[in-house]
């Protein structure tokens, strides 16, 4: 059974299992993430969201002994056909992740295009109007535009995971995989970030890991409750926060675990 | 209730006592430590001034320019100009770098981002296991292996081929600059494998990763990433493999062709500051020759220190940001 709210699919997932060598961390996942929606990915540590969301864009596999069976389909193709080369995938599905991640020997200016300009060549011009279309997108436009030469890394935490947000959207991808992208920041930084996700979801698809379930009830418009390796629940975020169908999902959520 | 407090009183004081010889042990301690740490330094300043002391009358009688300049190395007529050791020294460390840097990298990005765990495990020992052979054992392999192969198959052929070049004229000997900067490659190589493996092994996978996701190869994450990241401290490990071939003796003595001339061609037999200090200093008769011997190596010490302190500092630099 695929769960799935009412609406068009953008990822669908089928009987996806995990394995860090033997260890089988998921335990054959169904789910449909809808186009154009946030979707949010909440459970305790080690139930398994992050390498859900890292087999998305097939990043789960970069890591030694890590593999996977089963499908995920992005637009109907199975991203994990021999056929496919993860690299366009990765393109396509872009990532930001826990920890700003700014490459420390770019410049500002160089980070946005570091995705772009390995797509071939690409005129001054373009990649100019490119960084400051997403520099703006990701709100970071007005704090950086007399600093874009300036290191990545001399940025303060918040704008760094803005920067990366940049980053992604440079590429143009259709998908954001978003691994607990506020957790390292301080409130401000958060509510920017979570200003940010909003306004992107107008024509990406998102997906975010929190461990904020305040978080997840901001942000997203589905929320996917994953304990030990399992979709529990996955359903509409004001459903699963007000009338969660599971006793584990209420547990989680009402903070008598996890 | 007075005997208590006495006998507290007692254990105080008691207490008092051990911590001050405590205290007093932890000095003791540390100056003896110290000592030995200092006495390193003693002994390489010390070093430095016999040796310039000991080298002041050959600069003094020729100058320490025109030593430095002198093509002629004659000492039965009292002549000593050391340019074609410093010559030797410098081409054949520079050429086995050429060598050795590419073969190092190569080495240390397999064994750093792309070889499975149990064959790094393998291999990395026994690369600094290389580093630890006498160099005595590689100057051995060199004239018995090495040698022959470079007379009968490698010199000829780089002559048929590349013989229009000034730098492959001459007779295929299979001793000279060429052989000695090829045994000298394969004793630096170690140096830059283990040390370049370290520092890219210091670059944090979550930028690998960030580079990944935009859709980078492994080639391009490699190239974008993690060299840009471990850039100086890889070129530090060139720099510290430079520092051990110009100091090397041995080997290179065996298979240089200690003939003190400078020619353009690496298939001639050349000569090394290292390999003439270590053949001549029991022939050092007169004073002037001593002393020549000793400037010789006074500006092989000079060389090697700068080298070194700068590859350090290079090291330094990548390492210490995390």
């Amino acid at each position: 059974m695929t769960l799935s709210p009412d609406v068009s699919t953008g990822i669908i997932t089928q009987n996806l299992k995990a394995y860090f060598g033997k260890v089988e961390v998921l335990k054959g996942i169904d789910i449909s993430i809808p186009k154009f929606e946030v979707t949010a990915f909440i459970g305790p540590s080690g139930c398994g969201k992050t390498t859900f969301l890292r087999t998305l864009n097939r990043m789960h596999e970069l890591a030694r002994n890590a593999t996977i069976t089963g499908k995920v389909l992005v637009d109907g193709t199975d991203i994990y056909a021999p056929s496919v080369d993860p690299v366009l995938v990765r393109r396509k599905i872009g990532m930001v992740f826990q920890k700003p991640n700014p490459f420390p020997t770019m410049s500002v200016y160089d980070n946005v295009v570091a995705g772009l300009k390995l797509t071939g060549r690409h005129s001054r011009k373009e990649l100019e109007e490119v960084v400051e279309r997403t520099l703006m997108q990701a709100a970071l436009w007005d704090e950086v535009k007399d600093s874009l030469r300036k290191s990545g890394a001399s940025l303060s935490g918040g704008q760094q995971q803005r920067l990366c947000i940049a980053r992604t959207l440079a590429v143009d991808p259709e998908v954001i995989l978003m691994d607990e992208p506020a957790s390292a920041l301080d409130p401000i930084s958060t509510a920017k970030i979570e200003e940010l996700i909003f306004q992107l979801k107008d024509r990406y698809t998102i997906a975010i890991v929190t461990h904020n379930m305040q978080q997840a009830a901001r942000v997203s418009d589905h929320t996917a409750f994953f304990y030990l390796g399992e979709l529990i629940e996955f359903t509409n975020t004001r459903d699963m926060f007000t009338k969660p169908k599971k006793k584990q999902t209420e547990d989680y959520i009402t903070g008598r675990f996890g | 209730m007075a005997v208590e407090i006495e006998a507290l009183g007692g254990a105080a004081e008691a207490i008092k006592v051990e911590k001050k010889s405590i205290v007093h042990a932890d000095t003791v301690f540390k100056s003896v430590i110290g000592f030995f740490a200092l006495l390193v330094i003693i002994l390489l300043v010390w070093l430095g001034l016999q040796l310039y002391a000991s080298s002041r009358l050959a600069f003094s009688t020729i100058g320490i320019w025109a030593f430095i300049k002198g093509t002629t190395w004659d000492p039965v007529s009292g002549v000593f100009g050391a340019l074609p050791f410093i010559y030797g020294t410098l081409v054949t460390s520079f050429l086995s770098l050429l060598i050795a840097t590419p073969l190092g990298v190569g080495t240390a990005i397999f064994l750093a981002e792309l070889s499975p765990k149990w064959l790094r495990r393998f291999l990395q020992p026994l690369v600094e296991l290389l580093a630890g052979i006498p160099s005595v054992i590689y100057g051995l392999w060199g004239i018995f292996v090495l040698s022959p192969l470079m007379a009968m198959t490698v010199e000829p052929f780089l002559m048929d081929t590349f013989g229009f070049l000034p730098f492959f004229k001459g007779y295929p000997l299979g001793i000279g600059i060429l052989t000695a900067s090829i045994i000298l490659a394969i004793m630096v190589v170690p140096f830059i494998i283990s040390v370049s493996t370290e520092v890219l092994s210091t670059v944090p996978v979550s930028l690998k990763e960030g580079m990944y996701a935009l859709g980078a190869t492994r080639w391009e994450t490699l190239k974008k990433i993690s060299l840009p990241f471990a850039k100086s401290g890889i070129f530090g490990s060139v720099i510290l493999a430079l520092a051990r071939a110009l100091g090397e003796t041995m080997a290179v003595t065996m298979v240089i062709g200690n003939t003190p001339q400078i020619s353009k061609s690496l298939l001639d037999p050349g000569y090394s500051m290292a390999a003439v200090l270590a053949n001549e200093f029991t022939e050092a008769t007169t004073a002037s020759y001593l002393s020549a011997l000793i400037a010789i190596a006074f500006i092989l010490l000079l060389i090697t220190l700068t080298v070194n302190a700068v590859a350090r500092w290079l090291i330094w630099r990548t390492t210490r940001t995390k």
